[in-house]
C-alpha cells in the first residue's frame, strides 16, 4: 500500500520535472523578441481596451506608439494628458498638450419640448430608426431616443433620462473615447472641451431647418436667428445652415449668448451660479449703449476735427 | 387614429408564436400522458403535477429573483420541460426526486446558460441523467401500481431492456428471455411493460408526433434518421447473431427511443438548425444508442446519446449551412 | 400544366386580395400636385421649369441627374407654384415641384385615344429613346430606369424577357386589375420590349390565384398573335415576384451573388411597366399615371378601390376621395405589407412607383420580442438561403467579416424571416443594417482596386 503511494509520488515528480524542462526549452527556443517598452506602455495605459484611440486595444496602441517612436498621431482619450505624459517619458518624446474633452448631447428635444408625431414600433435601435424615416417627432435632426449611444458606452457614462427621453452624460465617467459619437446616426453627440472646472457653453441643437420649421418641431430648437452671433464679442459663434455653433477654443464663457437666445437652445453647464439673464442682458445693453455713445463721440470728434 | 405606427417592413406576421408552438408540443404529448395516467393511475398524476408545477415555478423564481430579468420567464416552455421530465421518470418516483429533477432541468441545464434558447443541453434529459446516476435504484426498478387499467401478467419488474441485459449477462439467449417474460412485438407497440411514463405506448407517442408534423412544428428528418439508424444497426447485428443482439422491432419500440426521437431530440434549442445537420445529429444518436445497448453496461442509452450529440450541435451547425441562392 | 416556383425558402401568407373585384376608377384632379424629383432609383432629377411657368400635362419638368436617372413630366396642366424641399412619406426633405392645377390640357403629340396600336416601330433606338424621354421606370418596386435595363451592356444578351405579373404581396391588386382591364396594351408592351431585346422569348408569369388574369392574357395572346410570348402559371408563394426568385422559377437559373439578371440572360419587367412602355412607345404618353390600390384589413370591402392616379397627388387627398382613414387603422403603408413603407407623413405626394394605400389595424403591431428558440423557421423561409438568426447575431456582435462570409449582402429584404419568427425577433431590421455595412465594405474595397 505505502509502496503504491511512494511510487505515485516518485513518478509524478519525475514526470513534472521532465515536462517543465521541455516547457523551459520550448519557451527559450520560440521566444519572440519584443520591445520591452511595449509592455511598459501597456501597463501605463488604462487597460480599458475601448478602442477610443483608433486601435484595437491598449496593446495595439502601445505597439503602434513604439513603432512610430512618437505620439503625434496616437492619443489615449481615456487616460488623458497624465497618462500620455508617462507614455511620452517611456518613449522619450514630447507631446502636445490637449484639453480634456467630454461628450455633449446637442439636443433639447425632450418629450415636453418636442411633441411626438407618430409611434415607432421597430427594433430599439437609432440606426434602424434613422435609416427608416425622419423620426417620431417633427425634427429631422435631433435625438431618436433609442439609446445606441448608451449601448456603445463601455464606461457606463451614458444613460437615458426617462423623463426627457434624451441621453445624459455622467461627466465623472466619460472618458471622451468617442464611441457614442460614432454610434449616433444623427451625430447629435459631440466631444467638446470640458472647460475650466467643467464650465462650458454649447448650442444644444443641430436642427438645420429654417427657423419656423425648426420651432414648429421643437420648442427649444435653434432657429438660426443669429442673435448669439451678433452678441458674442469673441467671434466664437457662427451660424451655418440655420444653426449656431460655438467654437469652444474661442469661447470665453461670458454666457451672453445664453442670455440672449430666444428659445433657450444654448446651454451653460458647470457654472457655480445660475444665469441671471436680465443682468446679463442689461450688461449687453449698457455695453451697446456705451459703444453707441463712443461711436457718436468719435463721429462728433471727427466732425470737430474736420470742422 | 391620433398617431400612426411606424416600423420597418414587414408589417404582417405569421400566426405561430413561441407560446403557440410550446402549446402544440403540450397537445402532442397529451395522448402519451393520457395513456400513462390510464396505466399508472394517481401516482403518475402526482409525478406530472409535481414536475410541471416545480418547473414553471422554478423558472419564474429564478428569472425574477436570482437573475433579476423577469422577461426571461417563459411559462409555456417550462411547462413542456416539466411534462417531458415527468414522462422520463417512473411513476413510482417520490415527489422530492421529481422536484430535484426539475431543479436540475430548469436551474442548471436551462437558466444557468441564460434561459430559453441559450441552453446547450436538453433540460429534461439532463435532469433524467442526473437522477439516473444519483438514484439508480429508484430510476431503474419499476413497480407497477394499480392504474385505471390494470393488466394481469406483469405486476412488477424491470424494463424489457433491463431484463435483457441481466439475462444476457447470465448467459441466456434473447429468445429464451423474451419467452420467459411473455413479450411479443405487438404488446410493445400498444404498451411497453414497465418503464418511464413516456415509454409506455409507442402508438400514443407516434400519434402526438404526427400532430407535430401536421402542424409543422417539427420536421421529420431528425426522428427519421435516428429510427433508421437504429433499425439499420439492429438489422445488421441481429442478422449476424440473433441470439445475442435484439432485432429491429424490439429496439425501435422499447426504452425511450420513440419518446427521445420524437420529442427530446427534436427540441429546437438543442438540435441542429439545418436539415442535413439534423440527419447527421440523428445518425449520431442512433449509433450511440445502439452501442450502449449492445456493448455498454447500461441497458438503455437514449438519454446519454442525446446528451452526447447535444455537445456536437454547435459544430454541426458550423459545418452544415443552408443551400444559398446563386452560390453554387 | 406544371406550376413554376422558385427553389429555396419562401412563405405562404394569406393573400388578402380583397379589392380584386374593384374596377379601376380614374381619380378627379386635386387643386395642387407636388412632383417629387426622386421618383426613381439613382440620381435625383434636376428641375428645368421655373416658378411661375405654366406647364401642360405630359410636359418635361425635370431632366435626369445622371446616367441612372429619369425624366419627370408634369402630371397636370397649370402653373408652377414653387420648387423646393417638401417632406416625402418617410418625413425626409426631398426636392418637389409644386403645381397649381388649372384645367386638364395635355402637351402636343400625346395620343390620348383609347385605340389599340399594334404595329410596333421597327427602329430599336427610336423605341429606347421614346421610353427614356417618357420617363418610364420599373413599377415593380425598385423604380429602376427602364431604358437602362432594356439596353444590356455590350457582350451581354437577353435569353428571356420575364414579365412579372406575380403580384405576390398580399392585399395589392393593381397589377391584377391592369392585367384584366388593359390586357392587350400589356401584351403589346411586352412585344415591344421583346423586340428591343433582340427578339428573345418572353414569358408572362402570373400567380395561380389570378385565374381570370391568366385566361385574359392567354386570350389576348391568341387574338393578337405575337410569336414567342407565352404565359406561365406560378405557384402562389411569397416572394415569387422577387426578381431573382422569378428568374429561378421561370428559367431555372440563379443570378450569382453580386451579379445582375442579365448575367444569366434574364430581363425582368413588371406588367405595369409593360403598360407604361406601351403608352410611351405607341402613344407617346409619358409616365405620369399609375394604378394604386386602396385597401386594408380594417377597411370595409365596399370602400376599397383601384384608382388610376396621377403622380404628385398627395396620399391624404387620395384617401379622402376614398372616404378617409378608416376606424381602427393604426398603420398606413405605401406598398405591400411585406416590403411596403410605413407612411410617417400622410401628406406626402404619390410617385411613379406608388402601388397602394394600405390601412392595417392592431394586428400589425409588433409582438413583444422574446428569446430566439432556434427553431430555424427564418432560415427555412429565406428565399436566398441565408441564416437570418446567425446574421442578426453577427451584426450585434459587430463582425462584418463574418457577415460577408455568411452573405448578408445577398439579402433581398423580402421580410420572410421576420414574418415567420415565432419569437418576434426583429431579424430584418438588423439584417438590413448588416447588409448596408457589408455593402459599404465591398464598395470601399472595389474602389481601392
Amino acid at each position: 500500500m505505502s509502496n503504491t503511494i511512494i511510487w505515485t509520488i516518485v513518478i509524478l515528480t519525475v514526470l513534472g520535472l521532465v515536462l517543465s524542462l521541455v516547457l523551459y526549452w520550448v519557451a527559450r527556443k520560440f521566444k519572440v523578441e519584443e520591445d520591452p517598452r511595449i509592455d511598459e506602455i501597456e501597463k501605463t495605459l488604462p487597460g480599458a481596451n475601448c478602442g477610443g484611440c483608433g486601435f484595437a486595444g491598449c496593446r495595439a496602441f502601445a505597439d503602434a506608439a513604439v513603432k512610430a517612436g512618437n505620439l503625434d498621431s496616437n492619443y489615449c482619450p481615456v487616460g488623458g494628458s497624465d497618462t500620455m505624459k508617462k507614455v511620452a517619458a517611456i518613449l522619450g518624446c514630447e507631446i502636445k498638450e490637449a484639453a480634456p474633452l467630454v461628450a455633449v448631447v446637442r439636443c433639447n428635444g425632450s418629450c415636453a419640448n418636442r411633441p411626438r408625431t407618430n409611434d415607432y414600433d421597430g427594433a430599439r435601435s437609432c440606426k434602424v430608426k434613422s435609416s427608416l424615416y425622419s423620426g417620431d417627432t417633427g425634427c429631422l435632426y435631433g435625438c431618436l431616443g433609442c439609446g445606441d449611444c448608451v449601448a456603445a458606452c463601455q464606461f457606463g457614462a451614458l444613460s437615458m433620462n426617462p423623463d426627457t427621453g434624451l441621453p445624459v452624460v455622467d461627466e465623472g465617467k466619460c472618458t471622451a473615447c468617442g464611441k457614442c459619437v460614432a454610434a449616433c446616426p444623427k451625430r447629435v453627440i459631440e466631444l467638446r472641451a470640458k472647460g475650466p472646472r467643467g464650465m462650458r457653453e454649447y448650442v444644444s441643437c443641430i436642427n438645420k431647418e429654417k427657423g419656423p420649421a425648426a420651432r414648429k418641431a421643437c420648442a427649444a430648437a435653434c432657429i438660426g436667428c443669429g442673435l448669439c452671433e451678433k452678441t458674442c464679442q469673441h467671434g466664437a459663434i457662427t451660424v451655418t445652415d440655420n444653426v449656431a455653433y460655438i467654437d469652444f477654443g474661442k469661447c470665453k464663457l461670458c454666457r451672453e449668448c445664453e442670455a440672449v437666445c430666444p428659445t433657450g437652445a444654448i446651454h451653460g453647464v458647470g457654472f457655480p451660479k445660475e444665469l441671471d439673464k436680465e443682468a446679463v442682458k442689461k450688461r449687453i445693453a449698457d455695453r451697446k449703449a456705451k459703444a453707441a455713445e463712443a461711436a457718436r463721440a468719435a463721429a462728433e470728434k471727427k466732425e470737430d476735427d474736420n470742422g | 387614429m391620433d398617431k400612426v405606427l411606424i416600423s420597418p417592413s414587414p408589417h404582417v406576421h405569421a400566426k405561430a408564436s413561441t407560446n403557440s408552438i410550446m402549446m402544440d408540443v403540450v397537445i402532442a404529448l397529451m395522448p402519451a400522458i393520457v395513456v400513462s395516467i390510464l396505466f399508472y393511475g394517481w401516482a403518475e398524476i402526482l409525478v406530472l403535477a409535481v414536475a410541471a408545477v416545480s418547473c414553471v415555478g422554478l423558472e419564474y423564481l429564478i428569472a425574477r429573483f436570482l437573475m433579476k430579468r423577469p422577461e426571461l420567464f417563459s411559462g409555456s416552455s417550462a411547462l413542456v420541460t416539466g411534462l417531458l421530465l415527468a414522462m422520463n421518470l417512473p411513476s413510482t418516483s417520490p415527489w422530492w426526486m421529481v422536484a430535484l429533477g426539475a431543479l436540475v432541468a430548469i436551474g442548471i441545464a436551462k437558466m444557468s446558460f441564460g434561459g430559453l434558447g441559450q441552453n446547450l443541453f436538453n433540460p429534461a434529459i439532463t435532469a433524467r441523467v442526473f437522477l439516473l446516476i444519483s438514484f439508480p435504484v429508484q430510476m431503474t426498478n419499476w413497480t407497477l401500481p394499480n392504474g385505471f387499467i390494470s393488466y394481469p401478467d406483469a405486476v412488477s419488474g424491470a424494463t424489457p431492456l433491463g431484463l435483457l441485459k441481466e439475462g444476457l449477462k447470465s448467459g441466456e439467449s434473447i429468445q429464451q428471455i423474451l419467452s420467459t417474460n411473455g413479450f411479443d412485438s405487438m404488446t410493445t407497440v400498444i404498451r411497453d411493460i414497465g418503464g418511464s411514463a413516456g415509454e409506455i405506448s409507442a402508438l400514443a407517442l407516434l400519434l402526438g408526433f404526427g400532430y407535430l408534423l401536421v402542424r409543422k412544428v417539427v420536421k421529420p428528418w431528425i426522428t427519421l434518421s435516428i429510427l433508421l439508424t437504429i433499425a439499420a444497426i439492429a438489422a445488421v447485428f441481429h442478422g449476424i447473431d440473433p441470439a445475442h443482439f435484439t432485432g429491429v422491432n424490439f429496439n425501435l419500440v422499447t426504452g425511450g427511443v420513440l419518446l427521445g426521437a420524437c420529442f427530446m431530440a427534436t427540441d429546437y434549442v438543442t438540435s441542429p438548425m439545418s436539415n442535413w445537420g439534423g440527419v447527421i445529429y440523428g445518425i449520431g444518436i442512433g449509433v450511440i444508442v445502439m452501442m450502449i445497448r449492445y456493448f455498454g453496461s447500461y441497458p438503455e442509452g437514449m438519454s446519454f446519446a442525446i446528451l452526447i450529440m447535444n455537445c456536437f450541435v454547435p459544430l454541426i451547425n458550423r459545418a452544415f449551412h443552408q443551400k444559398k441562392y446563386g452560390r453554387a | 400544366m406544371a406550376k413554376l416556383t422558385f427553389s429555396i425558402g419562401g412563405i405562404h401568407p394569406a393573400d388578402c386580395k380583397l379589392s380584386r373585384g374593384c374596377k379601376i376608377e380614374t381619380l378627379p384632379l386635386p387643386p395642387k400636385v407636388y412632383v417629387s424629383m426622386f421618383q426613381h432609383l439613382g440620381a435625383q432629377a434636376k428641375p428645368i421649369v421655373e416658378v411661375g411657368d405654366s406647364v401642360k400635362a405630359g410636359q418635361i419638368i425635370a431632366e435626369p441627374g445622371g446616367f441612372i436617372s429619369a425624366y419627370v413630366h408634369s402630371p397636370v396642366s397649370g402653373t408652377v407654384k414653387s420648387i423646393g424641399l417638401r417632406k416625402d412619406l418617410a418625413g425626409f426633405n426631398v426636392m418637389h415641384v409644386e403645381i397649381d392645377v388649372e384645367g386638364d390640357e395635355w402637351a402636343e403629340g400625346i395620343d390620348l385615344s383609347p385605340e389599340l396600336v399594334t404595329a410596333i416601330p421597327e427602329d430599336r433606338d427610336f423605341i429606347l429613346d421614346r421610353i427614356k424621354m417618357c420617363g418610364v421606370v420599373g413599377l415593380g418596386g425598385a423604380t429602376f430606369p427602364t431604358h437602362v435595363k432594356l439596353n444590356p451592356p455590350p457582350g451581354k444578351k437577353a435569353d428571356c424577357l420575364i414579365l412579372n405579373g406575380a403580384e405576390c404581396e398580399p392585399y395589392l391588386t393593381s397589377d391584377f386589375r391592369i392585367l384584366l382591364e388593359r390586357t392587350d396594351e400589356i401584351v403589346v408592351g411586352a412585344a415591344i420590349m421583346k423586340k428591343v431585346l433582340g427578339d428573345c422569348p418572353c414569358v408572362i408569369g402570373i400567380e395561380e390565384n389570378k385565374p381570370e388574369a391568366i385566361a385574359a392574357v392567354r386570350a389576348s395572346l391568341a387574338r393578337l398573335g405575337y410569336p414567342g410570348i407565352r404565359v406561365e402559371v406560378l405557384r402562389k408563394r411569397y416572394p415569387q415576384g422577387g426578381e431573382k426568385q422569378l428568374i429561378d422559377a421561370v428559367m431555372h437559373r440563379q443570378v450569382k451573388s453580386g451579379g445582375l439578371p442579365i448575367d444569366v440572360g434574364a430581363v425582368v419587367q413588371n406588367v405595369a411597366t409593360s403598360l407604361a412602355v406601351y403608352e410611351a412607345v405607341q402613344k407617346n404618353k409619358p409616365l405620369v399615371t399609375n394604378v394604386l390600390t386602396v385597401t386594408g384589413d380594417c377597411l370595409p370591402v365596399d370602400r376599397m378601390h383601384n384608382y388610376l392616379f396621377r403622380i404628385g397627388m398627395p396620399l391624404s387627398w387620395i384617401a379622402e376621395q376614398a372616404g378617409g382613414v378608416p376606424e381602427g387603422a393604426v398603420k398606413i403603408i405605401s406598398g405591400g405589407p411585406m416590403m411596403g413603407k410605413a407612411v410617417a407623413n400622410f401628406d406626402a405626394a404619390t410617385v411613379k412607383g406608388s402601388s397602394s394605400i394600405l390601412y392595417l389595424g392592431e394586428g400589425t403591431r409588433r409582438r413583444q420580442e422574446t428569446p430566439c428558440i432556434r427553431c430555424g423557421r427564418c432560415a427555412d423561409a429565406c428565399p436566398m438561403g441565408l441564416e437570418p438568426f446567425l446574421l442578426k447575431k453577427l451584426y450585434q456582435y459587430g463582425d462584418p467579416a463574418g457577415l460577408e462570409q455568411n452573405a448578408a449582402q445577398d439579402c433581398i429584404e423580402c421580410g420572410c424571416c421576420q414574418y415567420s419568427c415565432p419569437a418576434g425577433v426583429p431579424l430584418l431590421d438588423n439584417i438590413r443594417m448588416a447588409k448596408a455595412q457589408v455593402m459599404g465594405i465591398i464598395r470601399a474595397r472595389n474602389a481601392k482596386k
